[in-house]
């Protein structure tokens, strides 16, 4: 079934939390305690030397990570036969999926069981390759927007992506914010205007409550930093997945009340 | 090859790749480049900027000592003698008056050496903008002296603690920050890398190194056109600027890289900092770090043109070591009275290496292009000479 069937089937809100692979021994716990803790898609990062869109947080797991010896075959090969009923989705930069060739390297996803595929530094004008690849794949390659993105370019993007569309709340890097940024919202309603494609909002979404204003206006959202900060600071599987339960009560709650 | 770079490709290399919230601000950049040079009235207050405030033309100045030394006719082209001390300089003043005709106040750039972070800083302060310079760890603790110029200057130097802490993380965070930035400040990028129009635009703005060695060779010479032009290569602005004035000819082009950062000679293909070219990476697709004595060379990748150019095999790449180049400069100083930068002593290093091996024939004509001076080296070169 194609990723953006599975999102629309929870018929919620999508919570889609983050974890960079290979950031601990145990690493692939959190996808455990993601999936138990209720998230509709989990975001599974490769790590890259050099994460250009990247706060210090996803930086410094990337580093770990690497430091620990993390490669993206490596990880793809410890997620081969979890049987995670949550669809996987991959990031990383566009440079790790150069290193393989755009076909073997979706083959290597679709081999691991992975869904879709978000490569931030591939907009548009780049991604015709990729995209094909991924399309004679099953891979679903998930294209970004951002609040600088103009209307008619927002709706090729709304066109061409697959499995929902990636709305990048500010302009500026991953990483933990006090506030949701006032764009986050006005972006969400853009992209649904031009397409059909559940919307997910990221960046910068770190408590609950945040999570709730989000979804308002999307159909879900993305927790990176927050939980990667949590993982830095030695929290293991069982503590990250109470957080992401919160994250998933008060989305719920918050659906409950509105109906 | 022209028509290439303009649609921000070289062959394979090049292109904009970028995270979409800076897809429109280099769409801006291009826009507003495209204008600016069929703008008579933008290329005059650049001429003029070069003339009055860089000194430009700057002289072909034969190198009588060293070439009977070596056997060959030896012409330095001295960028070393412009207002700041490199051909930064050069590319900065285009692009500082690019930002101002888009409304832009403030500038924020990467440096390795410093150089380009002076020449930034230097043109913010001509142009009354501010200016913003990431620089790695490392390179803070070499280039002392390059620090304290442009504070001097007025511009705010941000330290980089990430990663190499060099030249690679230096640009990675001034990407990050433009991010946010987009709407107040310009990206003035310090060499032909970065995603379209910069590659190209950065040449454009330094062929004038080409352009005028060109005419000078044909004063200089009997042949007109020497038979080799040499020029170091970190991501490759000065190469490209003096390459420019000579594709069109039968001149061998050569660039020179550190032996630890040499990406056109070692690299493999990938994507990095915006443009797709030649990186140093290892088997999984990481980038590695780079390792030169020359903190300005000390960067993985390569320009897309240079890695188009060695395609074509128009122009070749060569590799010389820290030994050599320390060797060279001390050479050039004692024979020319010229102390050049460590980045520069490379293009030296590798004619000496050259001449000696016989590989330039007797009597051949050599344009080496003296990209910046000494003086930040001195550190450096107190504790090796
Ligand atoms: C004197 C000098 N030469 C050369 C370079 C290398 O840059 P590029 O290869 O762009 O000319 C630098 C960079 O910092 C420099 O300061």
């Amino acid at each position: 079934m194609s990723l953006e069937r599975r999102l629309r089937d929870r018929g919620r809100k999508l919570l889609m939390p983050y974890v960079t692979g290979g950031i601990t021994d145990d690493w692939t716990g959190y996808l455990r305690s993601f999936a138990a803790a209720g998230a509709d898609a989990i975001e599974l990062g490769l790590p890259f030397s050099d994460p250009t869109l990247d706060g210090a947080t996803i930086q410094e797991a990337s580093d770990a990570a690497l430091a620990r010896g993390a490669t993206a075959h490596g990880i793809l090969a410890e997620i081969d036969g979890l049987g995670l009923d949550v669809p996987l989705v991959a990031s990383t930069y566009y440079n790790l999926v150069l290193r393989d060739g755009t076909s073997a390297f979706c083959a290597a996803l679709r081999q691991a069981g992975i869904a879709g595929l978000i490569v931030p530094d591939l907009p548009l004008e780049e991604a015709g390759e990729l995209a094909e690849a991924a399309a004679a794949t099953g891979i679903d390659l998930v294209l970004l927007a951002s609040p600088s993105t103009p209307s008619p370019r927002l709706y090729e993007i709304a066109r061409r992506s697959r499995g929902f569309v990636y709305a990048v709340s500010r302009m500026g890097t991953t990483g933990e914010r006090a506030a949701l940024a006032e764009s986050a919202g006005a972006l969400a309603e853009r992209i649904k205007q031009v397409g059909d494609l559940p919307v997910l909002l990221g960046f910068g979404i770190s408590t609950p409550e945040q999570a709730v204003e989000a979804a308002r206006r999307a159909d879900g959202v993305v927790v990176g930093a927050a939980i990667m900060r949590r993982i830095l600071d030695g929290a293991g599987p069982d503590d990250v997945g109470t957080y992401v339960t919160a994250l998933r009560r008060a989305l719920d709650q918050e659906s409950d009340e509105r109906r | 090859m022209k028509d290439l770079a303009e649609r921000g490709r070289f062959g394979d290399y090049g292109g904009l790749f970028v995270p979409e919230s800076l897809v429109a601000a280099c769409r801006e950049v291009e826009g507003a480049f495209r204008e600016a040079r069929s703008d008579p009235g933008f290329r005059e207050r650049l001429e003029t900027l070069l003339a009055l405030h860089v000194g430009r033309p700057t002289p072909l100045t034969p190198a009588p000592r060293l070439s009977a030394e070596l056997g060959v006719t030896l012409l330095l082209k001295r960028e070393d003698l412009t207002h700041t001390g490199s051909h930064k300089i050069n590319n900065v003043l285009g692009q500082a008056l690019l930002a101002t005709r888009m409304g832009r106040t403030r500038l924020i750039a990467e440096t390795g050496a410093g150089m380009h972070g002076v020449a930034v800083a230097t043109g913010a302060a001509l142009l009354g903008l501010r200016a913003t310079v990431f620089m790695g760890e490392r390179d803070v603790e070499r280039q002392a002296l390059n620090v304290f110029r442009m504070r001097m200057l007025g511009a705010e130097v941000v330290t980089v603690g990430a990663g190499s802490r060099t030249l690679k993380d230096a640009t990675s965070e001034a990407m990050r920050h433009w991010v946010s930035a987009t709407e107040e400040a310009y990206y003035c990028v310090g060499s032909v890398v970065g995603p379209t129009p910069y590659p190209w635009m950065v040449r454009e703005f330094q062929r004038v190194i080409g352009d005028e060695a060109r005419g000078q060779c044909a004063g200089a010479l009997a042949s007109a056109v020497p038979d080799y032009v040499v020029a170091c290569v970190g991501g490759g602005s000065n190469a490209a600027g003096t390459f420019a004035g000579f594709v069109d000819t039968a001149a061998r082009l050569v660039g020179v890289e550190a032996e630890g950062g040499a990406g056109a000679s070692r690299g493999r293909l990938g994507v990095l900092h915006g443009f797709r070219s030649l990186f140093l990476q290892d088997e999984h697709g990481q980038i590695t770090e780079a390792h030169s004595i020359a903190a300005g060379l000390d960067y993985p990748g390569v320009g897309p043109e240079h890695a188009y150019l060695r395609d074509l095999g128009r122009a070749r790449y060569v590799t010389v070591s820290d030994e050599e180049v320390v060797g060279a400069a001390v050479r050039l100083a004692r024979t020319e009275g010229i102390v050049p930068a460590l980045e520069s002593a490379h293009a030296i290093a590798w004619v000496i290496r050259a001449a000696v091996a016989g590989e330039l024939p007797p009597g051949a004509t050599v344009l080496i292009t003296l990209s910046g001076r000494g003086d930040k080296d001195m550190s450096t070169l107190k504790e090796l000479v």
